[in-house]
């Protein structure tokens, strides 16, 4: 990974995993999104056919595409294939690069199973980003695909990508007027107890 | 190429793994960090570290570069002779040169008056040890960055329910249903922040987000409500009042575990008006809150002694006790107090529709009313009775500075406090929790020294440099009631300035007001830029000289890694380590990384070797120590007592024979005890071996109800953890406040304020919350400045540090003004122009950047990004210094002269929090001819010897390879 005038003016470098936020609506009803932008390692990728020297592939093993730096002349044509942006070269080695899915990480059997996910899932605070197998029905990705309305980007482009977002929860809370007021409500602990006035009663007029 | 999945990347290179904490922020993340050939590979996190779980942020991963960073110092440095301070010409000196002089200096200063010796620290993580030299030394002179930064969120909670948020203390997600963060942006306890929420919010947890902006952790929140800055206080209290109003207050809660029920004298014409009535009674000497006050008893209608079993005291109503005396319960004061604080009242201050704070009530108050959560867990309460279960009452709060950082903060967040009382959430599951050392007496035990006479020439300190006031006696003044310290903390302008005012040292210092002093020691504070408030001046009161051609500060010492713009400005710089090359002590007698399950302290041990001559700040303070003979650092004979930082933390203790030393865990001769035991050899290899941390979880009925859990105080007695078993408890009602305004008004005999702060005392000192507009807003011209600017801190970048970092700079490398498109196009701008941002203080000049995410009435930016040309290893070409720029140059260290004074500090009367948050600005477009750099600018500041600052247009960093092929040295 290169980074270019990295203590000058305007430094750059090849990104992997760039997170775009972006705003939605007009005030004061707003979203604010984060919205995390990697190699989505689709199914069929656009990138892999468009390449003329076969560096750009996806393996058979395991689905996750990959550049082959050996072989890449840096023309770029995978990077403008790529409807998601994906892609990044490497202005100083001059070679295309993007997101392997850490697939040494995830194949290496030296390391723990419970870290052998890619860096951004075992970094990721909010675990907002999950690792499994979508060809597994019962892996947890396809059950949050599945249940929570997992979708992929623009499916138009009908490139299958294996990586899918997810939509965004809200909780509400409904409460009733006459929820508001119970029975026990401590304020009734505080009223005065309310003594007769001195005024007539029945008692002191009929007979 | 290779198959990336054939070969593994532990066979390239001699590979090592080694466990530190991670110091890219102050969250205190364990790190793993994988070394290959001697550099860094990666940085992981620790997935078995209880803060983080295994979870890093970019900064975290990005430590890497920190190491390699061409900011970084790497030899003592001296100015010049003949060079002028500020012009950065330094040559390089040996530190027995540089330790020499310190010596000679300070001796001298020690031997005659030692306040005149100034130590102002930034987040260093070391308080423990810079407060220990500072009162060893004999300076009342010393604090560290907390005054400026959020010291009213500590204050105000603590003196409300004795412990506060992030590491005293904070939400319990885990249980919570109705989570509700006020004033919070990316912050601290970030990570563990994230984690919680995340599993929050899977959980179905409801999470409301109040804030201007709507960035950071709002982002993800169930409902954002814009509010103007400055007026969260007047929310807090229309939801108050709503709560009273509706009875969703938990009264059993308030009754048994605050003061609501206690009885209040109630006659303004008593000396004792407004103070709890008690009667005569034994009093353990030392005790912090004796429980000789009254209740009002339902039954036989009359007065009681509160917590007299089988009663039940009126929270409400207006008596007369036997003796004629009027008084009222706490809780029909506080009644009283809101009853004007009406949702409509709120809506006009704050921008949130009545209706709005009406609706937020009432989800607090059924929340927490109606899905009560109940635990089986027996514990023993103060009062003895013993109680089958935990419950509690799901709704929990976080807040920070957007409460904290504002003049009117401390009663702000004394209004939180008191809202998430009679919500019943203290220290319950699915509400606030502490964290050890906390739940703390109200107010903690420590006190400043009383008066000039705690200062003495070769004597240490007679009290701790920063305290706990809680009475006006306690006060740090001398005979006209005036300031001792420097930053005047503790004083009647600011009584509580709990963690002192560094923001003002530098003006005061200059200023030679209450009096000038000879060295001012700076570490890691960038007081020359981010750290201080109306930068541009401070930069040249630090180059003033005086009639006589001497500078006003006449000898500035900086400690620090890197080349910020500080160094320019200082007269000898000792280059301090990063984090990954040496030790460190999150220490419990400082602010540890407890958990809500249990104590938590930590360590650094260093994975690399230090660059150059860089020495860790610990060692000079031991060194220095040492040379001067202070007490605590040598032996009977006056011979050097600790070999180093790492022995020091293994044999120091409080006092001899205390068992009380910098690390809680393996204490005792063989690692058998811990929190407390005598010292152990090994206890830094016993932290090593556990993944530098140690982790003593409570048994389950010590893990709620602290502050009247009689199990718990008990255990934490034993363990030296609390002097007292009494209960804490709550102080909805403040009668510590109210002392200080009796003596304001001439009715508490003892010390007085001077005449001219009588008022803003008595204003102030309002032992029930209650709203006011921030102190400059009263003060300027608020029809010519309506527009709030506020920073935040981007998830990318903390503090000044990053900037330098040549992969976190790729994603910040320049700020912008973010404002509302109906603001930008009233003022005649567009998205992206240059404009102007003036307050009354200063202007600068910089780009705007619309957001739909801002409420109108605030602009906003990212601290942290814009710098000072040719700092921080930057070219001076380097967008942080021409695009990006610095808001602080527009924010007042002073209030224009009012009633209290010519030169009161822009802070919280109360605690002398420095409101930041306070500033008001007008923003217009800039000329079409003006260049298109922001302003202000300054000449380039040039780079020091020792800094590698040669580094070409391209730079690929490969572990193990990278400084031989670079040539850093």
């Amino acid at each position: 990974m290169t980074d270019q005038r990295p203590y000058d003016e305007d430094p750059t470098g090849t990104f992997f995993n760039r997170v775009q936020t972006y705003e939605a609506g007009v005030f004061p009803n707003t979203e604010t999104y984060h919205f995390p932008k990697s190699c989505l390692h689709c199914e069929d990728p656009p990138c892999v056919p468009v390449c003329p020297t076969g560096a750009s592939y996806k393996r058979v093993d395991n689905g996750v595409v990959l550049v082959d730096y050996d072989k890449c002349i840096g023309c770029k044509y995978c990077s403008w294939a790529c409807p998601y942006g994906a892609r990044e070269i490497d202005e100083k080695s001059r070679v295309m690069k993007k997101c392997t899915l850490c697939v040494d990480r995830i194949t290496d059997t030296s390391l723990p199973e419970s870290e052998r996910k890619p860096a951004c899932v075992l970094a990721c605070p909010t675990s907002a980003r999950l690792f499994g197998d979508i060809h597994d029905p019962n892996s947890n990705v396809s059950v949050a695909i599945r249940e929570e309305g997992g979708y992929p980007l623009q499916p138009e482009w009908g490139t299958k990508p294996a990586n899918h977002y997810l939509p965004r929860r809200k909780t509400r809370i409904q409460i009733h007027e006459d929820e508001l007021v119970r029975a026990d409500n401590p304020l009734k602990k505080e009223e005065l107890p309310s003594l007769p006035d001195g005024g007539e009663t029945l008692d002191d007029v009929a007979w | 190429m290779q198959d990336p999945t054939k070969h593994t990347d532990s066979e390239t290179g001699r590979v090592e793994i080694k466990e530190t904490t991670c110091y890219m922020c102050a969250c205190r993340c364990g790190i793993r960090v994988t070394l290959r050939d001697g550099e860094v590979r990666h940085i992981e996190g620790n997935p078995n570290h209880p803060l983080n779980k295994g979870v890093i942020c970019a900064k975290g991963s990005s430590g890497i570069m920190k190491q390699y960073s061409p900011a970084r110092l790497a030899r003592p440095l001296l100015r010049k002779s003949g060079a002028e301070r500020g012009s950065s010409e330094f040559e390089e000196i040996s530190w027995e040169k540089a330790f020499g002089l310190v010596e000679e200096r300070l001796n001298k200063i020690r031997a005659e008056d030692p306040k005149k010796f100034a130590l102002f620290t930034g987040r260093d993580q070391m308080q423990a040890l810079t407060g220990l030299f500072a009162k060893q030394f004999g300076t009342p002179n010393y604090a560290a960055h907390g005054g400026l930064c959020s010291v009213n969120m500590a204050a105000g909670l603590i003196y409300t329910i004795g412990g506060s948020f992030w590491e005293f203390g904070g939400p319990d997600l885990e249980r919570s249903k109705l989570f509700v963060m006020i004033g919070t942006v990316e912050d601290h306890h970030s990570n563990p922040m994230k984690i919680a929420l995340a599993d929050f919010k899977r959980r179905g947890g409801r999470f409301i987000s109040i804030n201007p902006i709507r960035t950071g952790y709002s982002a993800i929140a169930d409902e954002w409500v814009p509010i103007k800055p400055g007026t969260d206080g007047a929310m807090l209290l229309a939801i108050i009042r709503e709560l009273i109003h509706q009875g969703l207050y938990d009264r059993d809660f308030l009754i048994k575990y605050t003061n609501s029920a206690e009885l209040v004298v109630d006659d303004p014409k008593r000396d004792d008006h407004g103070l709890f009535r008690r009667f005569e009674m034994h009093i353990e000497a030392g005790c912090f809150d004796p429980e000789n006050k009254l209740w009002w008893d339902r039954e036989l209608d009359r007065e009681i002694s509160t917590h007299t079993p089988g009663t039940d005291p009126r929270l409400l109503g207006s008596f007369e006790l036997e003796d004629g005396t009027p008084v009222k319960p706490a809780f029909q004061l506080l009644k009283e107090r809101v009853e004007e604080y009406t949702p409509e009242w709120a809506e006009d201050i704050t921008g949130i529709p009545a209706d709005t704070i009406r609706r937020l009530s009432y989800e607090m108050g059924v929340v927490a009313r109606d899905q009560k959560i109940e635990l089986p867990i027996q514990w023993t309460d103060s009062w003895g009775n013993d109680h089958e279960s935990v419950t509690g009452n799901p709704v929990s709060f976080h807040a920070m500075r957007g409460l904290a950082a504002h003049s009117n903060g401390f009663q702000t967040i004394r209004a939180l406090g008191i809202l998430m009382t009679i919500l019943g959430t203290i220290d319950r599951p699915g509400g606030f929790r502490h964290k050890a050392p906390f739940p703390r007496p109200i107010p903690p035990c420590p006190k400043p020294p009383k008066g000039p006479e705690g200062v003495q020439p070769n004597t240490p300190l007679d009290g701790m440099p920063l305290g706990w006031p809680s009475k006006p006696d306690d006060l740090f003044v001398d005979e006209a009631g005036e300031a001792v310290r420097l930053d005047k903390a503790f004083s009647w302008e600011y009584p509580l300035s709990v963690h002192g005012l560094m923001h003002n040292a530098i003006t005061n210092a200059w200023r030679g007001d209450p009096y000038k002093i000879d060295t001012l020691l700076l570490f890691m504070a960038n007081m020359a830029w981010n750290s201080s408030m109306n930068t541009e001046n401070v930069r040249n009161m630090l180059k003033d000289k005086d009639e006589n051609g001497e500078y006003k500060i006449p000898f500035v010492i900086v400690a620090d890694a890197f080349q910020s713009e500080t160094i320019a400005f200082a007269d000898l710089v000792l280059p301090d380590t990063t984090y990954l090359e040496r030790h460190d002590a999150m220490s419990m007698l400082d602010r540890p990384i407890s958990e809500f399950d249990g104590p938590v302290d930590s360590v650094r041990i260093p994975v690399l070797p230090p660059r150059g001559e860089c020495k860790p700040f610990q060692e000079v303070l031991i060194e220095l120590g040492s040379r001067l003979g202070l007490p605590a650092f040598v032996k009977e004979d006056g011979s050097r007592k600790f070999r180093d930082y790492p022995d020091f933390v293994t044999n120091y203790q409080t006092s001899p024979g205390s068992g009380i030393g910098f690390l809680a865990g393996w204490r005792g001769k063989g690692g058998e005890k811990f929190l407390k035991g005598e010292p152990n050899p090994r206890q830094w290899e016993m932290y090593q071996k556990n993944g530098c941390f140690y982790h003593y979880k409570l048994p389950k009925s010590y893990q709620y109800m602290r502050n009247w859990n009689q199990g718990y105080l008990e255990w934490a007695r034993a363990h030296s953890m609390t002097r007292y078993v009494e209960p804490i408890t709550l102080h909805l009602y403040s009668e510590v406040l109210q002392r200080f305004r009796l003596a304001a008004q001439g009715k508490l005999p003892g010390k007085q304020p001077p005449q001219r702060l009588r008022k803003r005392v008595i204003d102030n000192f309002d032992p029930l919350p209650f709203y006011t507009a921030p102190l400059e807003h009263k003060l300027i011209d608020s029809q010519k400045y309506q527009i709030s600017a506020l920073t935040q801190r981007p998830m990318a970048m903390y503090h000044s540090w990053d900037s330098q970092n040549a992969w976190l700079r790729q994603i910040h490398t320049h700020n912008y003004l973010f404002v509302n498109p109906k603001l930008g196009e009233a003022n005649g701008f567009g998205d992206g122009d240059w404009i102007w941002v003036e307050s009354p203080t200063n202007k600068v000049r910089c780009m705007a950047r619309f957001s739909e995410a801002v409420e109108p009435g605030t602009v906003w930016t990212w601290n942290a990004i814009g710098k000072a040309a040719g700092a921080w290893g930057l070219s001076s070409k380097a967008n942080e210094s021409q695009k990006g720029f610095l808001l602080n140059h527009l924010i007042a260290e002073e209030l224009p002269p009012c009633e209290a004074g010519e030169h009161i500090s822009n802070s919280d009367p109360v605690t002398g929090q420095a409101a930041w948050f306070d500033v008001r600005v007008r923003v217009y477009p800039a000329g079409p001819q003006e260049p298109q750099v922001t302003s202000p600018q300054f000449k380039p500041q040039k780079s020091v010897p020792g800094q590698d600052v040669k580094r070409g247009k391209w730079q690929a960093f490969f572990a193990g390879k990278f400084r031989r092929k670079s040539g850093i040295r």
